[in-house]
């Protein structure tokens, strides 16, 4: 097995295909840790990791904490809000106390994107991007590659659908960094006034229409719509949305007949998928997402540590 | 201290000047400039033969902070990096802290101008009280108190009528209107320029048409009232575009740029360093290309740096909350003479961009080296090639994404009323 020759988990972008590997392998044998009684192995005693979330989070952050604790890690949970770091302690003054507290790793979630990058040029500890702004969401697109390839027996080949607020969304550009390098074809649809600009050279296709996105995808992943997103004027209302970009029993025909379905989370059901798939176990791989979830945040948090050494 | 500078290339485009001349300078002014100007008894005279003579270079957009946030840079330590960044003249924006909005501050910049006694510094008054773009300031008092221009610079007037009423009012007192252009509905929230790179990085964007609305609006009001209106930090091309089409139209428009927007695109965003932050956002290729052409056909008037000194805690912060801004003075000339040494501008072209444009635009007497002229000079010397340090900079805002950039050519002489305000002959 290989090294990984990383300090940082900074986003997708800057990974390699032989790295995406390692960690999707890596966490494939951590899997079976969680079946067990005693989920509990004695790996990363003596580490302590700190995850710092300027944003709220509960699934993020909870399956890093118990990805850790799984490995014996110590974790400490740090939620600070952003508002009042503009006014008081800065970003990289945090750091610099926590630095000064020898931590392994820090975990950080940020609304500002580039806020990892940041810390990653001033501290010595390795730091895990846990969703930077819009930017990257790296551990969410390694899961969802691992889900991939559990469900599929691969990633190259297959046609992947993300669909919904893309240009908001972290989720969907580390998804599209990384299912392009596995061999995959990302396509990408939403409202216009949700496609970012210039999106298409990022090498995937974009449509407007839902329909379009998904005809004959292996994949459909939805991502979730933010209510106060529609005070910009991004989208009339939720209603509206519901009615031509909700994944349907009806347009997921349009699929291939063994597509999978996958969602980020957290769901608001009946605006961006319906009920009835998103609980059907034929389609929806939803809850085998967050289980792998904690599987591959195992993989980061062991492989930065020095893996196999 | 009178001065006979000898044997250097004389390039004065107001008088249509560009050759091989002498220079005298007496009791504060040009008192000859010809082939061969004989030396007064007990005069000092300066060998300056393989450099180049301009008029005094004059910055037409500065931000000096004081009053109010020194921290990021006085208007002594302004003065001091504009000397030795070759002007003899700026043009200091009204964002200050209070912001300059009336006669008591207006008198007070230039109260510390002349302490400092470098460089001459011209104040903008803003056009709203408090810079909010609701009431307009005192325009004929602020003028009595030493203002050459009007704006809101950092916000621009959002409010069509006020607008109007500015360039009227303005007009009638010659006080040119210089508009930070800027649709805010379509800028709000926005941290760079609109398209890939941002698409990439997930940073709000800042589209080109939030520019471009203002400037086709404002050259409308311009033609409308029949007055004249001055487009600041032109960044796009569709600003270009619409400048160059109203200038042929003769509407009375005329418009500058700033070196970080004919050198820098948006790519250089992508390890988002906050050095690269800037209001205008960096633009695009084909952006940058058209501030070129529009330079080199005379569509912009004038190169301005937009002097945007801060401190460290402004720019070590996540991206979204770096403050915009380059400190520009002492980088400017060294990154415009690029233009020169890529054959996008001719010399003489160059220098009317940094010296007779605006002081044309700002009602200025200056920026001729005619007899009879205020001697303010700058020598330049234009093969010197030179890597930009920050920590060698005279401004206090050492925030510039320049550090470490190897360029050539670097004013070696300031000279402003007769006197040598910055020698840098040393460092040859």
């Amino acid at each position: 097995m290989m090294k990984l020759a990383k300090k940082d988990i900074l986003g997708i972008a800057d990974m390699s295909v032989d790295e995406i590997n390692l960690i999707l392998e890596t966490a494939e044998s951590f899997l079976e840790i969680s079946m067990r009684d005693i989920k509990k192995v004695p790996t990363l005693r003596g580490k302590s990791i700190i995850n710092l979330f300027y944003e709220a989070s509960t699934r993020t952050r909870t399956s890093f904490e118990i990805a850790g604790k799984r490995l014996s890690a110590d974790t400490i949970n740090i939620s600070a809000s952003t508002s009042s770091t503009v006014k008081g302690e800065t970003l990289i003054d945090t750091a610099r106390n926590l630095e000064a507290m020898n931590p392994d790793i820090i975990v950080l979630r940020h609304s500002a994107a580039g806020a990892p990058h940041m810390l990653a040029s001033l501290v010595k500890q390795s730091i895990i991007n846990a969703g930077d702004g819009a930017h990257e969401h790296p551990s969410q697109a390694l899961l969802d590659m691992m889900t991939i390839r559990e469900k599929k027996g691969k990633i190259a080949g297959l046609k992947v659908a993300l669909v919904g607020d893309i240009l908001h969304s972290r989720v969907a550009r580390s998804n599209i960094y990384g299912l392009s390098k596995m061999g995959a074809e990302v396509v990408v649809a939403g409202p216009a006034t949700m496609l970012p600009r210039d999106i298409e050279k990022m090498g995937v296709a974009a449509f407007t229409k839902i329909e379009d996105a998904i005809a004959d995808a292996d994949v459909v992943m939805m991502l979730r719509i933010q209510l106060e997103r529609q005070k910009q004027n991004i989208f009339p209302s939720l209603r509206e949305y519901a009615q031509h970009y909700c994944l349907t029993r009806k347009n997921i025909k349009l699929a291939r007949p063994d597509a999978i379905v996958m969602h980020p989370g957290p769901m608001n059901r009946g605006v961006e998928i319906s009920p009835d798939i998103a609980d059907d176990p034929g389609i929806s791989v939803i809850l085998d997402q967050v289980n792998n979830g904690v599987a591959v945040r195992m993989a980061l948090l062991y492989l930065l540590s020095g893996g196999n050494e | 201290m009178n001065l006979l500078l000898k044997g250097a290339r004389v390039i004065d485009p107001a008088s249509k000047i560009d050759s091989i001349e002498d220079v005298l300078v007496e009791d504060g002014k040009i008192a000859d400039c010809g082939p061969s100007v004989k030396a007064p008894p007990d005069i000092t005279v300066l060998d300056l033969t393989g450099l180049i003579i301009t008029p005094g270079l004059i910055d037409m957009h500065v931000h000096l902070r004081e009053p109010g946030l020194e921290y990021k840079e006085t208007i002594a330590s302004g003065c001091q990096a504009a000397v030795a960044g070759g002007f003899t003249s700026i043009a200091c924006m009204p964002n200050t802290s209070p912001v300059n909005d009336n006669r008591s501050i207006t008198e007070f910049i230039r109260r510390k101008a002349a302490e400092a006694n470098l460089a001459n510094v011209y104040p903008v008054g803003a056009i709203s009280m408090h810079s909010e773009g609701k009431q307009l300031t005192e325009f004929w008092d602020l003028k009595e108190a030493g203002i050459v221009a009007l704006s809101d610079d950092g916000n621009p007037v959002m409010d069509a009528a006020l607008m109007r009423r500015a360039l009227e009012y303005a007009c009638s007192l010659d006080l040119p209107v210089i508009q930070h252009c800027e649709d805010k509905n379509l800028s709000t929230g926005g941290l760079m320029n609109e398209g890939y790179w941002a698409t990439v990085l997930g940073l709000p964007g800042i589209p080109a048409i939030a520019e471009d609305v203002m400037v086709a609006r404002d050259i409308l009001m311009a033609e409308y009232t029949k007055t004249r209106v001055h487009i600041a930090h032109v960044s796009t091309a569709g600003a270009v575009r619409l400048i160059r089409d109203a200038k042929k139209r003769g509407i009375n428009v005329t418009g500058e740029t700033a070196p970080h927007y004919f050198t820098l695109t948006d790519e250089s965003l992508q390890n988002y360093d906050t050095h690269y932050k800037v209001s205008p956002p960096l633009r695009g290729e084909a952006d940058v290309a058209a501030i070129k052409e529009g330079l080199a056909d005379g569509t912009l008037d004038a190169i301005a740096c937009d002097h945007a000194p801060h401190g460290r805690t402004d720019k070590e912060v996540e991206f979204e909350y770096a403050a915009n801004g380059i400190s520009g003075l002492e980088t400017s000339l060294g990154l415009s003479l690029n233009l020169v040494h890529e054959g996008v501008l001719t010399w003489p072209q160059l220098i009317a961009a940094m010296s007779c444009h605006p002081a044309r635009i700002l009602n200025l007497s200056k920026g001729s080296l005619a007899c009879g002229a205020d001697a303010d000079i700058t020598v330049i010397d234009p093969e010197l090639p030179w890597t930009i340090d920050t920590k060698a900079f005279h401004s206090r805002g050492k925030n510039s994404p320049f550090s470490g950039r190897l360029v050539k050519g670097r004013a070696v002489l300031t000279i402003v009323g007769g006197k040598i305000q910055y020698d840098g002959r040393k460092q040859r």
